[in-house]
């Protein structure tokens, strides 16, 4: 006799990640099915079952907020914002990469599971607060990417890219393990929630070995999301990766790290005075050194990744003031901040992209000229997520950082308000660079500039989504909060963990 | 939609519909352009007709939330001083779009970057939400950049740099400053809300600064930053001489003269900080006097009339600051009218260079002569605006500079904020310059034979054009004979300002209570009391200029801040 009760089992809270596996595995069925065909189909399953994701992803928005399968799993309203965005980028993402691919002659059907996995994982990093799903999310995530990195085959740079980020990504990944082990030894548990009784307890041992279980943890995320003094990959991996996975990976892989990191942050939050001088340093250095470092850079591709550091700074500032005081400060600075990143990186990465020619790609800043010309369309898209990423209104990039100056002011951070300000000014210089080249004249013949119709839309759908935003951002928040208040205000089932 | 928004929007509606019309149609396209500029100066005749002269609060205000959870929203009104800026700004527009119509590289690109250019000018001047204010003042800074990076002549990709960079880095601070007044509003009234009307009252009855007195003075200096850097004032005028020469005329007209900057200074830097306005006065009248006297200085000295007028531009700015910071009603008036006065006196000499490079393609002061027998009718323009520049009686400009000092000097006399009338004496030396450069530069354009054979070749100008050029200059001679124009739906504004910087908590004008008026004499009423709670009889009532000369305008010392 089997009589034991089974837990009650919610599968809508993993329903959406649920999706894009199982959209995974069809496209690559479809791949296998159809090998070496046009792409256009695997494109098309890809599409239909991230449509399918993002619908049930809105759909579970109003249902209670809670975990399930043992607390491995959560449902909240950021979990589920986090969701829809990885999953609005990862068609985006996946739009113009056809193209591409085929200009760049590496047409290989595999992008478009390995890209549906990878977004999986950073789903499950961000709708959990168990911390082995943390692992589990941030590895699916990470090979996946490791791979794609390496897609460019005979392409050196790709593959050192590929290398480069593997072994490094391969230490972050041990060190956030290693933070998981002190973690379990002071909890028990692999639950974010054990904190609170750990912490409560006094032993110094235990104290000391959630403190470091922190700090490893922090080591390990901060890697993933891009954080100084763990950026140096960026560069590297950025510029050698393929276009389309450089602007998938800078998107999706900081939506999951830093929602990782906010979650962990969050359950830390009784002890900031430990860790909060240490992180605003971390947030000043990294705000400053990726815009310092990007003024001389040549590289398109290079500018953006320092850039993209400067952005995750940006971030951490969001979740910085979050943390320090939750009740005033909400998540909604950190979500419309990734989100407006997000549309103006993927569609920045998706111009960079037209540079690929019959297998070559130029991504100095040369090779931008001449675009002005042949698309006025493409330049002035670029020329709205640039002055987006520059923070000028009426863009989704100045409401951004309109609302993280304000969460920083809330939360008593003027120091990191100011840094950051300071930085805009700075980031100014290498984006203007970017808009020059793109309208300056082609030097010597000029060469063709094919431009399909997907990344046209792709631009277009960025380009709306940065003005749209930025003007609609109260029905937007309104929605949000809406959907936030249909559900319990505790995130926090009473489901035993063990 | 509102009046105001309708005016805000047209130009942008405008750009909109040109961007749909295929850019080999020129002709149809600079039409198109100048037709939105016409429609948008009509419409903005109507706000001057439904305007309340004599009444201080904003009017026709319109309010559509934006972002409910901070408390921002569109919010837009206009008031005596906001109201000639608005109307100014389309005048600007319409000469700026006209003159570009010989602009022939990607001239559609152009006209709809120029366009967006009028929006974001006339949305600062109608903005009342800070954070609204903020978007069209930095907004305007992509079509700046853009119109001198692909426009501009040989040296303007650093321009266009250096530009950007000045006023993005210039401003950004005032965004953080921004929302700390924004957030000590809700520590004093309890509701976190980014408009001016709201945060005024709040430092009006004295709550605001109250809890936090030691961060007065950074917010305020990062306000004056961004304003002192966009007027520009000295030390920050690099980027103002780069632009006015390098970047095209439509640009400079619309971008660079329309001063967002001087407005900005009387709109937030004058109201809301009145107990850093004693210890900030003295180092802000100090730049603009070494404004006044650097400009003109530099003016004279200069071969490139561009940039004569650049460096002359500075010291206009010198004193339009210098009235404002006086704190005294003349003083103001001269600043508010002088914000519309610098715009139009140099709109038209700007337009008149334009046309004179248009056929010349040259802006050396040496390359011409004779230019009066040749071109009689464009002469006689000019001397028309470079006698505004040198502010003779008779024109706008008189007008404002004279207000200006008169108010220095009264301040000066008074002690107000540790000021001296060392400072009126040194500015008013600086009239002698701009007749010394004006007068030269005049000279040297004008008079004697035409020795050049490119000269002699110059034909006057085209019946348009001409008509193109009187809707500054005519403005020049209303400006100088009919003042009260002008100055009359300024008065209330004005007094209410200064008011607010002054007097002592509680005693200074709100914009959000309707029940406060100012009556005929400028003294603050609220309407259920009668009687004023305002005791100095401060500012007269003063007509035109002329009545100034009356002397019974002195600056009452009506208690400070402090």
């Amino acid at each position: 006799m089997f009589n034991y009760a089974t837990p009650s089992i919610q599968w809508a809270t993993i329903l959406p990640v649920l999706l894009v596996v199982v959209t995974g595995v069809l496209a690559l069925l479809f791949e296998l099915a159809r090998p070496k065909a046009s792409n256009g189909g695997i494109v098309a399953v890809s599409l239909v079952g991230l449509a399918f994701a993002a619908i049930f992803t809105v759909l579970g928005y109003g249902s209670p907020a809670g975990e399930t399968f043992a607390g491995m799993a959560l449902r909240d309203g950021f979990g589920s914002t986090i969701e829809l965005i990885i999953i609005v980028v990862t068609a985006l993402s996946i739009l113009f990469s056809d193209a591409y691919l085929r200009e760049k002659r590496i047409a290989f059907g595999e992008f478009y599971p390995l890209a549906l996995w990878a977004a999986s994982g950073a789903m499950m990093m961000a709708t959990t607060r168990n911390l082995l799903m943390v692992f589990i999310g941030l590895e699916v995530l990470s090979i996946a990417l490791y791979v794609l990195a390496g897609l460019s085959r005979s392409e050196e740079k790709s593959e050192e890219s590929a290398i480069k980020y593997f072994l490094l990504g391969a230490f972050a990944s041990g060190f956030f393990l290693y933070g998981l082990a002190f973690f379990y030894g002071a909890t028990g548990g692999l639950h974010l929630n054990g904190f609170a009784v750990a912490a409560g307890s006094n032993f110094n041992t235990l104290n000391v070995m959630l403190i470091a279980g922190l700090g490893l943890m922090l080591v390990g995320l901060s890697f993933k999301s891009g954080l100084v003094p763990f950026h140096q990959w960026i560069p590297d991996v950025y510029q050698g990766a393929p276009t389309n996975v450089t602007a998938f990976m800078a998107a999706v892989a900081k939506l999951g790290a830093l929602a990782a990191l906010w979650r962990v942050l969050d359950a830390y939050s009784g002890w900031q005075a430990t860790w909060m001088p240490a992180m605003i340093w971390v947030a000043i250095l990294t705000m400053s050194v990726g815009n310092l470092a990007a003024l001389v850079q040549k590289d398109v591709k290079r500018i953006l990744g320092y850039s993209s550091i400067s952005h995750a700074g940006y971030m951490l500032v969001a979740i910085l003031a979050h943390a320090k005081s939750p009740q005033t400060v909400s998540d909604f600075a950190l979500l419309y901040y990734l989100f407006g990143y997000s549309l103006m990186t993927i569609g920045a990465f998706a111009i960079v992209a037209l540079t690929a020619r019959s297998g070559k790609e130029g991504t100095r800043l040369e090779d931008l000229r001449g675009l002005a010309h042949r698309s006025p369309f493409m330049a002035a898209c670029l020329v709205i997520f640039m002055f987006s990423l520059i923070g000028l209104p009426p863009t989704v990039g100045f409401v951004g950082k309109l609302l993280i100056f304000n969460a920083a002011v809330q939360a008593q951070l003027m120091p990191l308000a100011i840094v950051l300000a300071i930085n805009s000014a700075i980031s100014t210089y290498y984006y203007l660079g970017i808009v020059w080249a793109v309208l300056g004249k082609e030097q010597g013949e000029p060469k063709p500039w094919t431009i399909a119709f997907s990344s046209r839309a792709v631009c277009a759908i960025c380009a709306v989504g940065v003005l749209a935003t930025a003007v609609f951002v109260g029905p937007v928040q309104g929605w949000l909060a809406e959907q936030h208040r249909s559900a319990p205000a505790s995130t926090v089932s009473l489901v035993q963990h063990g | 939609m509102g009046i105001l928004s309708l005016v805000t929007f047209a130009p942008l509606i405008g750009a909109l519909i040109l961007s749909l019309v295929p850019a080999e149609h020129v002709k149809a396209i600079k039409a198109l352009a100048v037709a939105t500029a016409v429609a948008t100066l009509a419409l903005s005749l109507l706000i001057y007709f439904q305007f309340r002269a004599g009444d201080f609060h904003f009017q026709l205000l319109e309010s559509v939330p934006w972002i409910p959870s901070l408390g921002i929203r569109y919010l837009v009104g206009v008031d005596g001083i906001s109201l000639w800026m608005i109307l100014m700004t389309a005048v600007l527009g319409v000469v700026a779009t006209g003159v570009s119509v010989y602009e022939t590289k990607r001239v559609k690109a152009f006209m709809i970057l120029l366009l967006l250019l009028e929006t974001t000018m006339l949305g600062t001047f109608v903005a009342v939400d800070m954070i609204l204010f903020y978007a069209f003042f930095e907004a305007a800074l992509l079509p700046i950049a853009l119109l001198i990076w692909v426009w501009g002549d040989e040296g303007r990709k650093k321009a266009a740099v250096r530009v950007f960079i000045y006023l993005f880095a210039g401003s950004i601070l005032m965004l953080v400053g921004m929302i700390v007044l924004a957030q000590l509003t809700r520590n004093a009234t309890g509701r976190l809300s980014f408009s001016l009307i709201d945060v005024q009252a709040a430092v009006a009855h004295g709550g605001l600064w109250a809890g936090a007195l030691n961060l007065e003075a950074w917010v305020f200096w990062a306000f004056a930053l961004a304003f002192l850097i966009k007027s520009p004032a000295f030390p920050f005028h690099t980027w103002l001489v780069d632009s006015y020469t390098q970047a095209p005329t439509g640009a400079v007209i619309l971008g660079v003269l329309v001063k967002t900057g001087t407005y900005g200074l009387l709109r937030f830097c004058l109201t809301l900080f009145p107990d850093t306005l004693p210890h900030a006065t003295p180092i802000i009248m100090t730049l603009a006097v070494i404004g006044i006297l650097y400009g003109g200085a530099a003016a004279a000295v200069q071969l490139d009339v561009k940039r004569l007028i650049a460096f002359s531009s500075l010291a206009h700015v010198g004193f339009i600051v210098l009235g404002a910071f006086s704190m005294s009603y003349n003083g103001l008036l001269g600043a508010a009218l002088g914000g519309v006065n610098h715009g139009v006196a140099t709109g038209a000499l700007f337009l008149l260079i334009g046309l004179l490079y248009l056929r010349r393609r040259s802006r050396g002061i040496n390359e011409f002569g004779g230019l009066k027998a040749q071109m009689p009718v464009f002469a006689a323009l000019f001397l028309i605006s470079t006698l505004a520049a040198v502010g003779l009686p008779g024109t706008n400009a008189f007008v404002g500079e004279f207000l200006a000092l008169l108010g220095t000097f009264e301040s000066g006399f008074a002690h107000i904020s540790g000021l001296s009338v060392a400072y009126a004496a040194l500015a008013a030396a600086g009239v002698i310059l701009a007749a010394v450069y004006m007068l030269i530069l005049f000279q040297r354009l004008f008079y004697g034979e035409p020795r050049l054979p490119a000269v002699r070749r110059l034909r006057d100008l085209k019946p348009w054009e001409v008509a193109l050029a009187l809707v500054p200059t005519s403005l020049i001679l209303w400006g100088g004979l009919y003042p009260s124009t002008f100055t009359r739906p300024m008065e209330a504004s004005v007094n209410a300002t200064r008011m607010m910087g002054m007097n002592a908590v509680d005693q200074r004008p709100v914009w959000g209570d309707p029940n406060q008026r100012l009556d005929a004499r400028l003294n603050l009423l609220t309407s259920e009391a009668g009687p004023s709670i305002q005791v100095s009889p401060a500012a007269l009532h003063v007509a035109g200029p002329i009545a100034a000369f009356s002397g019974t305008s002195r600056a009452d010392d009506a208690g400070g801040g402090e």
